[in-house]
């Protein structure tokens, strides 16, 4: 009695062997993220100092440091969030708490969804078409930034839509069964209750933003500039750019530079979301049902 | 018991979902201050006929409701029926136990809140007094009188629903609707509940939904036979168990419908 027969041994070896696969498949997945960052650690890491981080680029930007481009990124990035997230809850919370469910909003979803697969070099011709020449904001922080919003717009709404989703319905019912409108529904248990997802997601989702480079390119990120932006209707350095100047476009740079740029921008993107992960994981211990 | 005034009353209502007809025809009177119970295979409408009763169905863009439903005398299917004040005159507890996530202070205070006016604000010491009276209401005051602060979700299943009926009580409803409220609690628990129900009778008139016929038997004054979107039968539950008028209704009684 209960000993293995060989078609049990046979059915172990099998799925054995299929575990061995699934494992492989995932080390090979995290083999390149591995050696990235090695790499950009090691060649990158000579470059880093706080001289580097805030001093400007010098000799025709193959010495000196990125503080323009830092903070030109920093900027964008958070003007970005101060126009997209806003107006994506919004719209987050229009579609998945009132919305009635038919043609209409089933299009508008649709419409979101296949939004955040569009390439961003569409994006940045969107963006000059609008911003820069309708809108007449010239190249300018203000219409690299409106870019990057409207670029974020559909994953700020998809990620706001799940957490506000993640709430049990039962909650809604109570609170309608007891007379509150759906605005009370919704300010009152809601959105406290999505709120921290709302925020980690968003910027989880949204600190990629950081590194792209097709759509500021044309619509307010400059190449080089000896001085710091004045107002929204300068052009500003980024990092993503810079990266790309300087690695590519400018002669004699030393090697460890363009790795420098990489690690700093790296850097930012992890930090952004090593912070929303680690306030998402203390949030969720803290979870009331 | 002298309970003759009508609390609820259905004429000729109808109700689709989409091209889906739930309810055929329901004529249907409840009385005031006594507990009715509705009972009927699963699927026969009982909650779709609840839920008409403070309109909860309506949140479903495709549901068609004809007919009318008259409570205290007044069609809430009329055109000036404000839908706040219909749900603050008819509570509802539900098959789950829904607490919100917040405190069982903010439970229980949740309705006056959101129905009363910022300028009229209660003060701390009235709060506490509507606190207190709605949960020694439901006998659970000397069970969370200490922990008044905690979250209401971290409660037993049984503490829940006591607290879900506890926070109808302070917009003082005069119908209160149950669907199935023991459903997801244990025998000693569902015991606990049905003697509050039971406790809570005359005070409000008390729809309940039930599949338990023992439950419907013990804790009934009269009772509501459904099948399939009509009202079959409706008597004293005493008559209703012992003397069933319709045939359908013996069948059901005696287990053949499970
Ligand atoms: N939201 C809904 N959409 C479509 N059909 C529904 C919905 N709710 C209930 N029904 C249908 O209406 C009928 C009555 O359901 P219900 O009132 O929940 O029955 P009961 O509570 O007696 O079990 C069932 O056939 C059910 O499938
Ligand atoms: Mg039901």
């Amino acid at each position: 009695m209960f000993t293995a027969t060989s078609l049990n041994e046979r059915n172990d070896q099998v799925q054995r062997r299929f575990r061995l696969l699934f494992l492989v498949m995932t080390l090979l997945l995290v083999l390149p993220v591995l050696i990235i960052l090695t790499l950009l650690v090691v060649r990158g890491a000579p470059a880093i100092s706080l001289e580097f981080l805030l001093a400007y680029p010098k000799s025709g930007m193959t010495a000196g440091g990125i503080f323009p481009a830092l903070l030109g990124t920093i900027f964008l990035v958070a003007m970005a969030l101060l126009f997209s997230v806003p107006l994506g809850i919004a719209a987050a919370i229009y579609l998945s708490e009132y919305a009635p469910d038919n043609w209409l909003t089933r299009i508008i979803n649709l419409a979101i969804i296949n939004l955040a697969g569009v390439p961003s070099i569409v994006h940045a011709l969107f963006g000059v078409g609008a911003f820069v020449i309708f809108f007449g904001f010239g190249t300018s922080i203000l219409a690299a930034s409106l870019t990057l919003a409207i670029m974020t717009l559909p994953v700020v709404i998809v990620a706001t839509r799940e957490s506000l989703q993640a709430v049990p319905q039962a909650f809604r019912e109570a609170c309608w069964a007891l007379g509150a409108t759906k605005w009370q529904t919704i300010r009152r248990i809601v959105l406290p209750n999505s709120i921290s997802g709302i925020l980690t997601g968003v910027i989880l989702e949204v600190s990629r933003t950081a590194g792209e480079t097709a759509p500021i390119m044309f619509t307010g990120a400059a190449f080089f500039l000896p001085f710091l932006p004045e107002s929204v209707y300068d052009q500003t350095m980024a990092l993503s750019l810079h990266l790309f100047v300087v690695a590519t476009q400018v002669p004699d740079v030393p090697d460890h530079l363009p790795y420098g740029v990489a690690l700093v921008l790296v850097g930012i993107v992890l930090i952004m979301n090593a912070t929303s992960i680690g306030f998402r994981t203390y949030l969720r211990g803290k979870k009331k049902w | 018991m002298v309970a003759s005034s009508i609390s609820v009353r259905t004429q000729k209502l109808n109700l689709w979902y989409g091209t889906f007809q739930a309810l055929f025809d329901v004529d249907l009177e409840i009385k005031q201050g006594i507990i009715t119970s509705l009972i009927g295979p699963s699927g026969c409408g009982k909650s779709t006929l609840l839920r008409c009763m403070n309109r909860i169905n309506e949140r479903l863009g495709y549901v068609r409701t004809e007919g009318r439903v008259d409570i205290d005398g007044q069609n809430i299917y009329a055109e000036e029926i404000e839908l706040a004040q219909l749900r603050k005159q008819v509570g509802m507890v539900f098959q789950r136990p829904n607490p919100l996530p917040i405190s069982i202070r903010d439970n229980v205070l949740f309705g006056t809140r959101i129905h009363t006016p910022k300028a009229d604000k209660l003060s701390k010491e009235q709060e506490e007094e509507v606190l207190e009276g709605a949960l020694r209401e439901v006998l659970l005051w000397d069970n969370v009188k200490d922990r008044l602060d905690d979250t209401a979700t971290r409660l037993s299943l049984e503490e829940q629903q006591k607290l879900c009926i506890a926070r109808l009580l302070p917009l003082k409803p005069s119908v209160i609707l149950m669907d199935e409220p023991c459903s997801a609690l244990d025998p000693k628990a569902t015991e606990a509940v049905e003697e509050l129900i039971w406790q809570m009778r005359g005070t409000y008139t008390i729809v309940l939904v039930t599949h338990n016929m023992a439950q419907a038997r013990r804790a009934s004054d009269e009772c509501v036979f459904m099948l399939m979107g009509k009202m079959i039968e409706h008597t004293e539950t005493a008559d209703l168990f012992v003397t069933p008028k319709d045939s359908r209704t013996a069948d059901y009684i005696e287990g053949r419908y499970g």
